[in-house]
């Protein structure tokens, strides 16, 4: 698993995406110091089964109104894998909006659990491949901040965020 | 045709910006394949999965047609484009849809569906970046993947602040780009409908990945209640396990990304809720995940080529662009000339012939020069220069042209009667060279005459500017007849291939092989062979060419039955029989002569590797600048030669342009001679680099020694020249 991790880490350096870990017990001081306000979430306790991953006593408004959405600089979701070689996150567009969540702000905070980092993209797309396949869910791997070259030269913050930040829950 | 007006106009407008994007993508793509380990296991496995998949298409159809509409969805099989847009058309029409927004799809852009849309007044905004940009300009893509890559900052810079004068005028990609976001992100949220292509559908769950960047794709879904998504029917695999190899060749081979910021794996309808964004009292998950989605898979022309031997290969196209990018003719150009109706780049031939008809496909397709620097670069490899080879091919069969006689009497094919009269006079460049030599020196004399250089260019369009090759009265075979061998005590036994260039035009290359063979102790024989074929074959003449490649193994086959290796100097006709013969002969016969013939200095690294006494070679200590030839590249077999040079004590310093622009005749074609010359002005600034400019040149193919001298002041030589002292 450390192996894993630590290719994660660096993979997601190469791509421009900053990276903190956090202890269970931290994890809501830690989110409030990772976002940039007014920031909006999607509720982490249902996606991830943990009470104590939750958005209250945070910053952060967990199911916001659309409008709030558009106001809001940062978008905090869950990720459910992470991709060592790659650094790219795999992110489950639900029905609480987390597709929306992540894509109409500047700044993206993914929230992973360590023990959801796999090694290699070829791993990702077969969990994928059984997610998908069990669940009929969509899936978007997404590998740092939104980009494009269309305008002469790189930039990123193209429609989607600018910013990408993950915060990794530590496992036992 | 583009005409050399049109090519010189493209080159001077388009040229510089076309020529950055495409060399930069075409470099990150080395880049980021070399960090790939399994590079070449991913390409087979990627050429597996669409060889299967094409095959299995009818059955996978079927099963995407019933999983989409368990999931809720429809599919639509429109047989053209016509069908297709009806289809669309009546589905915004049904939502009463005012707007239409839509992300990239090279698909929709075959279907002309903004115009269609357009006609019933709904309003169709592109929110890709480059393709808003183009919607603005009223321009055509000029590249598969980046469809505004001719355009400059500037240029958009003064697009934008003419067309929506800005209070600050913008100035700076990031300028352009966060405007093009704040206006195209207002207009995503007011549209019904919400149009993407997709890369990549999975049969099994129904789910479509969409290869994106930007982020636009995303919300053109999310933001809208009903998708439709527009797509060939050859984008079907089995499941989403088989999107695992493009997932990770796909941007890697295009812009040189190891992979782009979104691949959106959607199983629509999705469960994200659609919302009103300017609602601000009603939560977000309270809103209904009411959506509707429509899958049209779009026939035009595709399942006929899939019962078509030569051009079914095209369906494996994940159109990445790395035959674009890799192209020395398309970084000059680009796809603005390059291309048809839709396509562009060297793959374009398969689709506007299967889609549009070889009429499309023959505007453009001489631009491929079968130079192969594709063929490595292709992830489902796919053999690019073959599929132009047999559309050209098609094309001379289905024009007739009046019989000159002057040039029949030069180009005596009984064959290939339809080819133009200067596709088979380069075609038949064989009875030109026997013909040159048997008549030299009066026939270079003739050649230079300014009367028979007008009607050259009249009836042949060879341009004027061109120097013609310089034919040798003695032949390397006649001079080899009269010799002895000096080799007493044969390490090995090899044949000299004479061919046609060395054989009557640069012979003194052909003799410097033969002593630097037998000095490393092979007995060397040259007898005459026939030509390869290469020079029918790069004029589309490919039964000529298959005559050809069956006389040479019936001459060269039984040397190697009896112990001789087949030595070639000439890269371009030892890619034949490494690659294109195997589409000529039968497999015994392709692989006796392919496993049984060696470049030159391929076969004296061998020699060396082996412990060849190499007393009797140069020793030196200097410096000299090398050009390896495209084929020859695509063989591997450059570092043959470095290896060589450098073990002689040369320090040798190599050019890495895609080609020399020569190309066989293409160069001399009045229509590409300015073209040809702009792609070697590549390989002149290599050349003429600090560090390089004083260096004596060698380059291995005939085509680049011919450029290279009208390039530089310095006269370029064969590497195996470097050998003989
Ligand atoms: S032919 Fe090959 S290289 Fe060219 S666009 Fe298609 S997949 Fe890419």
């Amino acid at each position: 698993m450390a192996t894993a991790r630590s290719s994660f880490e660096s993979s997601l350096e190469d791509v421009g995406v900053s990276v903190t870990s956090v202890e269970t017990a931290s994890f809501r001081e830690q989110l409030d110091e990772t976002v940039t306000p007014p920031a909006v979430g999607v509720p982490l306790e249902e996606a991830f089964d943990e009470p104590s991953l939750s958005l209250a006593d945070t910053s952060v408004t967990g199911d916001p109104t659309p409008a709030t959405l558009r106001e809001a600089t940062t978008g905090v979701t869950g990720a459910q894998l992470g991709i060592g070689d790659y650094g790219s996150l795999a992110l489950t567009p639900t029905d609480r909006a987390s597709e929306l969540v992540s894509l109409f702000v500047d700044r993206h905070v993914a929230v992973l659990r360590e023990s959801d980092i796999v090694p290699d993209m070829d791993t990702a797309i077969e969990t994928v491949h059984d997610e998908i396949d069990r669940t009929g869910h969509s899936v978007i791997l997404a590998t740092g901040p939104s980009a494009t070259a269309d305008m002469g030269a790189l930039v990123t913050g193209a429609h989607g965020p600018r910013d990408v930040h993950v915060l990794i829950v530590d496992g036992e | 045709m583009a005409t050399a007006n049109e090519l010189r106009e493209l080159m001077r407008t388009e040229g510089a910006a076309v020529e950055t994007n495409t060399q930069a993508f075409n470099e990150g793509r080395y880049e980021s394949v070399s960090d790939l380990e399994e590079y070449e296991e991913l390409k087979r496995e990627a050429r597996a999965t669409k060889e299967d998949a094409i095959e299995r298409l009818p059955e996978l159809l079927d099963q995407l047609t019933e999983t989409v509409e368990e999931n809720g969805g429809t599919v639509y099989l429109a047989d053209d484009a016509a069908d297709a847009n009806a289809y669309i058309r009546s589905v915004a029409d049904e939502r009463d849809a005012e707007r239409v927004v839509k992300s990239k799809s090279m698909t929709s852009e075959e279907l002309d569906v903004n115009e269609a849309l357009a006609a019933d007044g709904v309003d169709v905004v592109e929110t890709d970046l480059g393709e808003w940009v183009l919607q603005i300009a009223d321009e055509a893509p000029s590249h598969i993947v980046a469809p505004a890559i001719h355009k400059s900052r500037d240029a958009i810079a003064d697009l934008f602040n003419e067309r929506f004068d800005p209070e600050t005028p913008l100035e700076t990609a990031q300028e352009l780009t966060h405007f093009a976001r704040e206006t195209l992100g207002e207009r995503i949220l007011d549209a019904e409908v919400g149009l993407t292509g997709a890369n990549f559908i999975a049969a099994e769950t129904g789910t479509m990945a969409l290869v994106t960047s930007e982020g636009n794709a995303r919300k053109t879904v999310a933001a809208t209640d009903t998708h439709i998504a527009v797509a060939g029917v050859e984008k079907i695999v089995p499941t989403v396990a088989d999107f695992h190899p493009f997932i990770e060749l796909i941007g890697r081979s295009g812009t040189g990304q190891d992979i782009t910021s979104y691949v959106s794996l959607l199983t629509p309808p999705l469960e994200t809720p659609v919302v009103d964004f300017s609602d601000d009292t009603t939560p977000i998950s309270a809103f209904d995940a009411d959506r509707e989605f429509h899958l049209v898979l779009v026939d035009n022309g595709r399942l006929a080529m899939r019962e078509d031997d030569q051009l079914r290969e095209t369906l494996y196209c994940i159109r990445c662009s790395a035959c674009s990018n890799s192209c020395a003719n398309f970084q000059s150009v680009g796809g603005h000339a390059f291309g048809g109706e839709t396509y562009s780049g060297g793959i374009a031939t398969g689709w506007e012939a299967g889609i549009e008809g070889l009429d499309v496909a023959g505007e453009f397709n001489d631009l491929c020069t079968g130079c192969t620097r594709c063929v490595n670069a292709c992830p489902v490899g796919i053999d690019i220069p073959w599929i132009n080879t047999v559309v050209r091919d098609r094309r001379n069969r289905e024009r007739e042209e009046p019989a000159e006689w002057l040039v029949d009497g030069l180009t005596p094919d009984e064959e290939d009667e339809g080819a133009p009269l200067q596709k088979r006079f380069f075609g038949n460049f064989e009875t030109v060279a026997k013909l040159g030599s048997a008549t030299a020196p009066l026939s270079n004399w003739f050649a230079d005459a300014d009367l028979s250089r007008r009607l050259m260019a009249r009836l042949l369009d060879i341009d004027p500017r061109r120097e013609l090759p310089t034919f040798e009265r003695e032949t390397l075979v006649e001079w080899f007849a009269d010799r002895e061998s000096t080799v007493s005590d044969p390490e090995r036994r090899a044949v000299l291939y004479p061919d046609l260039y060395t054989n009557h035009v640069q012979v003194d290359r052909g003799k410097a092989a033969v002593e630097v063979l037998e000095a490393l102790g092979v007995d060397v024989v040259v007898p005459p062979v026939p030509s390869s074929g290469r020079a029918p074959l790069s004029q589309g003449m490919v039964s000529t060419a298959t005559d050809h490649a069956t006389r040479v193994a019936e001459t060269l086959n039984p040397h190697i039955e009896a112990g001789r290796d087949i030595v070639v100097i000439e890269p371009s006709d030892y890619a034949m029989f490494q690659r294109e013969y195997e589409k000529f002969l039968d497999e015994a016969t392709f692989t006796e002569l392919a496993d049984g013939s060696y470049e030159v200095l391929e076969y004296v690294y061998g020699l060396l590797e082996n412990g060849a006494d190499t007393s009797a070679l140069p020793d030196v200590d200097a410096e000299v600048a090398y050009h390896s030839h495209c084929q020859q590249r695509t063989l591997g077999l450059e570092p043959y030669t470095v290896a060589v040079l450098e073990d002689r004590g040369y320090d040798v310093s190599t050019s890495d342009v895609e080609c020399c622009g020569m190309a066989g005749s293409f160069g001399y074609k009045s229509d590409y001679y300015e073209l040809s010359m702009d792609v070697g002005e590549r390989l002149r600034e290599q050349l003429q680099d600090d560090g390089v400019r004083g260096r004596p040149v060698v380059a291995s193919g005939t085509s680049c020694l011919e450029q290279i001298d009208a390039l530089l002041e310095r006269q370029p030589r064969h590497p195996v020249e470097l050998l003989v002292e």
